[in-house]
């Protein structure tokens, strides 16, 4: 199984770092591969609490679309660079999150979720309506991403499509990785025992609110870096990187791969992204599919694509 | 807490094989760009075919469908067959307009880019349309900077500015209705400069703003404001929200008998509006930016019939700006000999377009250095019946765009070329 | 300056009902289920749109009774074929579906009926203000609130005094004592939840005399429900009603002093509730999780 996971790992990456030059020839293109690793580690940021720590958020398209204005503002009022935009749109969102996280940590089940929605939100208001500052309904725009100047060399991700795409690379390389180290590590285990059992943890002497709140600022973190990086994709931000939509959207992604897999809600995102931009290009009918493959993973696939082929894996 | 997951109902053996079965036909589909004609010029359109603005963004790329039909009949652009890629951007998601724009160009190899109907999505897609210096077409978004303080050279517009609506909506108010105006403005870019320009357009005239509020997008109910309106006690009240915000504010208007005290009017109006509101609630003074009861107006008729042979129904302003955006392409083109972007960008500096395309009592030229066409402006009042069941508007007045606009200058464009 | 803000208290609480009227049908689903009706909205639409195409046939009262039974109708096959086989497991399933099926419905409706808006004929006697001082009192508002007064009455007294209301009210508590009990709570179930579309339905046909009726209508009307349930408390019907009510009047107040702030109140509400008193006004101890 080890062995098997290896494997897994390996052609994953293989996959990943050669994206831009197979895309094409199945009729993608690079700013593709882009979203799908920009939404790939969105959808493994809200698994990391909906997968491992087993509780429900609906409501994390709030700390993306905060990474995304953060590093938005950063870029367009601040001037700063690329690395420091992303930094600032985390830092931002993990406060939010740290604060809001802390009023709700009580609620389990349905209430949470329908608490994070609703706070989510909040979100959007607040960017839809300070259009004085997030440029609201028109979203920010007169901005654009910066060449990264390493000193020695410089990235220039605003004209070159692949250049781009692997410097997204890399950013989401770094935090799969962290990601990874976190779930191997005591306080990940401790995630995965309050989803198998929270009574039992709880008996263990854990203390199972303020580790459900480390794991949700964690996931929110890393999913306000998806965020940077997307206003970085589309060199714009508007406040429909907050609405709920997107929420469902990550949910059905980490669902659509499999929830309790590392890799999975990467899958589900490529399968998602692809999908939708290959319906919506066929038919104006798409939602309507789009809405279909929700009901039909959920009733035929609850356990996602690589839920299905790893079963019996531990997670 | 845990769950059961619910048991799947098929087995894994049975879905792997049928995923790698819709994997493989997936492959194997169109979808796989397979050898691309080369001699087919490309334009693509990323417009909202889904969400609240899907039926301006509909009847504006069916617009552009007969253009292209007409087009080919003609014998194509420079000899070749044009086709048109339609892509839906959505109504809001600027992310996926921008990705459209970006597969359209990058996969697609589109030699022109239209779009958008959403303000802000043609402001981003013209961020991506100059980064790759492709013909950028806005048939129908009407904010100002995208001819003004962001104007491009590769970017043109068919629609008018909200400035150019405001000038032409106030001289007739203020002559016909009085002094004293109350605004109720939708809280968002396009809301805010239109309001601007009726301002400025309205105390020219001796008018004046006796006060307003700023609506938010998709307002369900109105009548809060249009309580504060009615308290300002003002001669009109002056709706300049849209769509279904417009839909909904004017229906809740004469619910409340305000058109009986007060005079309702605004700027921009759209047929597909005028068609959404029950016939009591068809009232008040607006500009509409194209209108196809034109008598005397020669050409108007066949393009009237060759949309209802496509659609069943009477053509709209927005079927009206697809069409000349598909037809500026080619033309442009055919002026340059060249399908180069540059080429085409200066063969339109100035350029008019001929009356069968214009369809207006007035030219219809793009303006140098702006890229603003200035056409036809036609003011005049919604009505429940006409001469014909969709004679829903009665043209009072019409403007030339020209006469009415602000200067280069005054807009904010400063167009920069590449050298 | 009085008489603006009782003006906009009195309209606030005619637009308040009507949230209630939502948020009561959506609460009925939550409290019985557990199931998060994300294509509540949905079936909102769904009665307004059936309703315009029974008018022609038989005329607005006509449809005002039908449309919500057969919007009733659809959300008992929809619980039977979808929602049922997920009740007992993760409410992450049934929030997807709901949300999945959101999307179809809206997208269904724009392909049976177009995305252009389609204008709605209520009797035109019903469309006219009823008094020149209170010119914001139309007999489409009035109408509005009889209709859910007797909406909310008969749901309550339906809960109240008849068996079905008791089997659901003891369900919401303990549904497997009313099982073992004898109740078919299956049976319970799909009933409960048709109720809850129809009621959605009813506020579809109320809701297309004021609003447009295009595809959208639903989308803003989902999240004050919501609202107005954290705000109300989860579990308490009556509480619901009140959260409607609240953010009705409090939107309308600040429609006065604030406007850009009409809808952010609502969401400042919430944010208070929670703070100060989670399981919502009247919500009641331990439904929280």
């Amino acid at each position: 199984m080890n062995a098997r996971r290896r494997a897994l790992d390996v052609a994953v990456i293989a996959a990943l770092v050669t994206m831009p030059f197979w895309m094409a020839e199945i009729g993608g293109y690079t700013e593709l591969a882009s979203r799908i690793l920009v939404m790939g580690l969105a959808a493994m940021s809200l698994n990391f609490f909906l997968g491992y720590t087993g509780v429900l958020s609906f409501g994390h398209a709030a700390y993306f679309g905060l990474g995304g204005y953060g590093a938005a503002m950063a870029i367009k009022y601040l001037g700063l660079g690329t690395l420091p935009a992303i930094a600032l749109g985390a830092v931002v969102a993990t406060i939010a999150a740290a604060v809001i996280g802390a009023l709700i940590v009580r609620r389990r089940g349905v209430y949470f979720a329908m608490v994070t929605i609703a706070f989510g939100q909040v979100f959007y208001f607040i960017a839809f309506r300070w259009s004085a500052v997030t440029g609201g309904d028109d979203g920010l725009s007169g901005w654009r991403r910066l060449p990264i100047d390493f000193g020695f060399a410089t990235l220039k991700i605003e004209q070159n499509d692949k250049a781009f795409y692997y410097f997204v690379l890399a950013v989401f390389a770094v935090c799969v990785a962290a990601m990874a180290r976190l779930i191997a590590s005591p306080l990940g285990r401790s995630f995965v025992a309050i989803r198998e059992n929270e009574r039992r943890a709880r008996f263990l002497g854990l203390d199972i609110e303020r580790r459900i709140w480390l794991s949700f600022v964690i996931s929110c973190f890393f999913v306000s870096i998806a965020g940077g990086l997307y206003a970085l994709l589309n060199n714009f931000i508007d406040p429909r990187a907050l609405r709920f939509d997107l929420s469902g959207n990550l949910v059905i992604m980490a669902v659509m791969g499999g929830m309790r897999s590392f890799w999975g809600p990467l899958f589900g995102a490529a399968i998602f992204v692809a999908l939708q931009d290959f319906l919506s290009s066929r038919t104006e009918n798409w939602m309507f599919l789009i809405g279909l493959v929700f009901v039909l993973v959920v009733r035929f696939f609850p356990r996602g694509l690589l839920g299905m082929l790893t079963r019996g894996a531990a997670a | 807490m845990t769950y059961e997951t619910p048991a799947p109902v098929i087995d894994r053996r049975t879905f792997v094989k049928s995923a790698l079965a819709v994997g493989a036909a997936t492959v194997a589909s169109p979808y796989v760009v397979t050898a691309r004609a080369a001699d087919v010029i490309k334009i693509g359109f990323a417009n909202p075919l889904t969400g609240p603005y899907a039926a301006y963004g509909k009847n504006e790329t069916v617009g552009c469908q007969l253009a292209i039909e007409e087009i080919n009949a003609k014998g194509g652009i420079l000899g070749r067959q044009a086709q048109l890629l339609i892509e839906d951007s959505t109504s809001g998601d600027a992310g996926t307009a921008v990705q459209k724009s970006r597969k359209l160009i990058e996969r697609d190899h589109v030699d022109f880019l239209l779009g958008n109907v959403n303000s802000a999505l043609a402001l981003a897609m013209a961020g991506v349309s100059s980064e790759k210096g492709i013909l950028h077409i806005v048939p129908g978004g009407h904010t100002d900077a995208i001819t003004g303080s962001s104007c491009h050279w590769n970017v043109f517009r068919v629609c008018n500015t909200t400035q150019m609506e405001a000038a032409a909506v106030a001289a007739t108010l203020v002559k016909a209705y009085g002094k004293k105006y109350y605004y109720i403005t939708p809280d968002y870019a396009f809301g805010h400069t239109l309001e601007a320009g009726m301002i400025k357009a309205i105390k020219k005239l001796g008018g004046e703003r006796v006060g307003g509020d700023l609506t938010p997008l998709g307002t369900v109910d109105f009548s809060s404001y249009l309580i504060k309106a009615q308290a300002a006690n003002p001669d009109v009240i002056i709706f300049l929200v849209q769509g279904d915000d417009a839909l909904n504010a004017l229906k809740q208007a004469v619910q409340f008998g305000l058109e009986k005290k007060v005079h309702l009017a605004g700027a921009q109006v759209e047929l597909e509006v005028i068609e959404g509101l029950p016939p009591e609630a068809r009232i008040g003074t607006w500009v509409a930016e194209w209108y196809w009861n034109q008598p005397g107006v020669p050409h108007v008729q066949e393009f009237i019939d060759a949309i209802k042979k496509k659609t069943g129904r009477m053509p709209t302003a927005r079927h009206w700006f697809g069409y000349v955006a598909g037809w500026t392409c080619a033309l442009g083109a055919e002026k340059a000999k060249s399908l180069k972007a540059i080429d085409v960008a200066k063969a339109l500096q100035n350029f008019e377009l001929p009356p069968e395309i214009a369809l207006g009592p007035n030219k219809a030229v793009y303006r140098a250095n702006q890229n603003q066409l200035m056409a036809t402006l036609y003011v005049g009042q919604a009505q429940a019946k006409g001469s014909a069941p969709d004679d829903l508007f009665k043209v009072l007045q019409t403007f030339n765009g020209a006469d009415i606009a602000d200067s280069v200058e005054e807009s904010g464009c400063k167009m920069s070329w590449p050298t | 300056m009085t008489q603006l803000i009782l003006f906009n208290v009195f309209n606030g609480l005619i637009v308040g009902a009507f949230y209630a009227l939502m948020a009561l049908g959506l609460s009925l689903i939550l409290n019985l289920s557990g199931v998060i009706n994300f294509a509540h909205g949905g079936f909102l639409a769904l009665g307004a749109y059936f309703a315009y195409a029974l008018i022609p046939y038989v005329g607005f009262w006509g449809a005002l009774v039908v449309s919500p039974i057969l919007t009733g109708l659809v959300g008992l096959v929809v619980e039977r074929v979808l929602i049922r086989p997920l009740y007992g497991g993760d409410p992450l399933y049934g929030l997807l579906l709901t949300f999945g099926l959101a999307y179809m419905i809206q997208d269904g409706i724009k392909y049976v009926w177009g995305s252009q808006s389609l204008p709605f004929k209520a009797p035109v006697w019903l469309m006219t203000s009823l008094s020149s001082d209170y010119f914001f009192l139309t007999g489409y508002r009035v109408f509005m609130i009889v209709i859910v007064t007797a909406a909310v009455a008969a749901l309550f007294g339906v809960l109240g005094f008849t068996r079905l209301g008791m089997r659901i009210r003891a369900g919401t508590r303990d549904l497997e004592t009313v099982s073992t009990l004898g109740v078919n709570t299956r049976l319970l179930r799909s009933l409960n939840f048709g109720l809850g579309v129809y009621i959605a339905g009813l506020a579809g046909v109320l809701a297309a005399g004021q609003l447009g009726l295009a595809p959208t209508m639903g989308d803003n009307l989902i999240m004050p429900s919501f609202v107005a349930i954290i705000v109300g408390g989860l579990g308490s019907l009556v509480g619901t009603l009140l959260g409607g009510l609240l953010i009705g009047v409090a939107s309308g107040l600040t429609a006065v002093y604030w406007p850009p702030a009409t809808e952010a109140v609502i969401y400042a509400m919430m944010g208070l509730v929670l703070l100060v008193r989670p399981r919502g006004l009247l919500g009641e101890e331990g439904r929280l999780h």
